[in-house]
């Protein structure tokens, strides 16, 4: 039925699945960032590519413009220095009551930025490349946020580019509460495209008072994500296992189809 | 010139990998990464020799698998199956019509992403798979049967270009032949 050439080549897959799906998880994942690499000279590529096109969108801007911008941004700076100093004070008056109660001061984190360079090119994943890795002092599981919300975990570091799990992927489950009835629960995979910016969450109990329009934060359970960090909003409620549980759709806060630049928090030591 | 080919078919399959990973209006309109590596290998399986359309396959599936979630190796098998049954069945198959193309690159587009997720599924990796997976299928399945008709014209534009054309049969005929004597 086959000749000899078709049962070499089927010998040769064989042998090349035999060895990749047999090899120890790091020892993939070392394989798996070596065999990326290759794509690098591209990332490259279109990051220079995008910063030559927003330089040349700059010279095009009239003087006035920027002028008025820059007052502007300011203003907003000078508010927000204002508001950082009293989030400071309350900052350090919070550590310095935790530390009477005796819980242990919750540490400050830094955010760094960085910069979608790509994303899951398959199906069945919901991922998102960006240009920081471990020599910009990326580790794993570093939560990644907009303004606007959380939008996933560094789930693989590379050397010069990460990835990341985004919301509603499987490696990437994250605990929540919902702020106004403080209902704690999961949010599992997703059940709709990513696009769509929508995924499920589910309570550890029936929750009937959980209605349209809460807001969804991060509880700080799993020790990946720090307490607080908004998520988005309950668009609807189900009861779920027979009035067990409650289930219910959210609205993510980030969009994650417009996602340009994000950024990575970093826990201080 | 005969490693042109392959070294184009290679260089197509590199920038379409890069290109799954962006593409983003395309990607919000199929509601999946814009993949075209079956339209590719369709294309591969008919006009390359098995150790060819082998190799490419392999590369091909470690290359998207290195930018994604999945494990390294895991999309292989469904990119070598399909090329390596196109392969050796491509005298059973029509190849020139374009509607052929097209719905070899459609059924091929459906089968690579739906065999994926069956091993993804067998292993124990929870893929999102749900009732957008059919919208995702046949967005891709529409995506690789546009695309597989255009591979065909580019590369037999390219190989037109670049490569040594066979001898056309020129003025003689042999059924024009007078033949002296009885027959």
């Amino acid at each position: 039925m086959f000749k000899r050439s078709h049962y070499i080549a089927l010998g040769a897959c064989a042998l090349v699945l035999l060895v990749l799906l047999n090899l120890p998880a790091p020892a993939s994942a070392r394989l798996k960032l070596a065999v990326g690499g290759v794509f690098l000279p591209l990332f490259g590529l279109s990051t220079t590519s995008d910063s030559f096109v927003d330089q040349a969108s700059y010279q095009l801007l009239p003087r006035q413009t920027l002028i008025s911008e820059l007052r502007r941004l300011e203003d907003e700076n000078a508010q927000l220095r204002l508001l950082s100093a009293h989030a400071n004070d309350a900052i350090a008056e919070n550590n310095r009551l935790r530390t009477q109660l005796g819980l242990l001061p919750r540490g400050p984190w830094k955010h760094r930025p960085a910069r979608i360079v790509g994303r899951d090119p398959s199906t069945w994943w919901r991922t998102l490349l960006i240009d920081y890795g471990s020599r910009h002092g990326a580790s794993l599981n570093q939560p990644v946020l907009t303004a606007d919300g959380l939008v996933g975990r560094i789930a693989v570091v590379g050397h010069s580019h990460s990835q990341v799990a985004l919301i509603g992927d499987s490696a990437c489950g994250v605990a929540v509460l919902i702020a106004e009835t403080r209902d704690q629960g999961v949010i599992k995979g997703p059940q709709s495209t990513v696009e769509s910016g929508i995924v499920e969450l589910s309570t550890f109990q029936h929750s009937p008072q959980i209605l349209a329009g809460h807001t969804v934060v991060t509880s700080g359970d799993g020790g990946i994500f720090p307490k607080g960090l908004p998520v988005g909003r309950i668009i609807d409620t189900r009861p779920a296992n027979a009035g067990l549980f409650t289930t219910a759709r959210i609205r993510l806060g980030a969009n994650l189809n417009r996602l340009e630049e994000v950024w990575v928090l970093q826990s201080n030591p | 010139m005969t490693w042109l080919s392959p070294t184009l078919l290679f260089l197509v399959t590199w920038l379409a990998v890069f290109f799954q990973t962006g593409m983003l209006p395309l990607r919000v309109l199929i509601g999946a990464p814009p993949s075209i590596l079956p339209a590719i290998v369709v294309y591969a399986a008919f006009t390359h020799s098995l150790a060819v359309v082998s190799f490419l396959t392999i590369v091909a599936a470690l290359w998207a698998d290195s930018l994604s979630g999945s494990r390294l190796g895991t999309g292989v098998a469904p990119l070598f199956v399909v090329g390596f049954l196109l392969h050796t069945r491509q005298h059973l198959l029509l190849r020139e019509q374009r509607y052929a193309q097209f719905w070899l690159g459609f059924a091929s587009g459906v089968a690579v992403p739906v065999a994926h997720a069956g091993i993804l599924l067998l292993g124990s990796s929870e893929p999102a798979v749900g009732w957008f997976t059919l919208r995702q299928l046949l967005g891709l399945g529409l995506l690789n049967g546009l695309a597989c008709p255009a591979i065909f014209l580019l590369f037999d534009g390219l190989r037109g270009t670049f490569e040594y054309q066979l001898a056309g049969p020129g003025p003689y005929t042999a059924n024009r032949e007078m033949k002296r004597g009885r027959h």
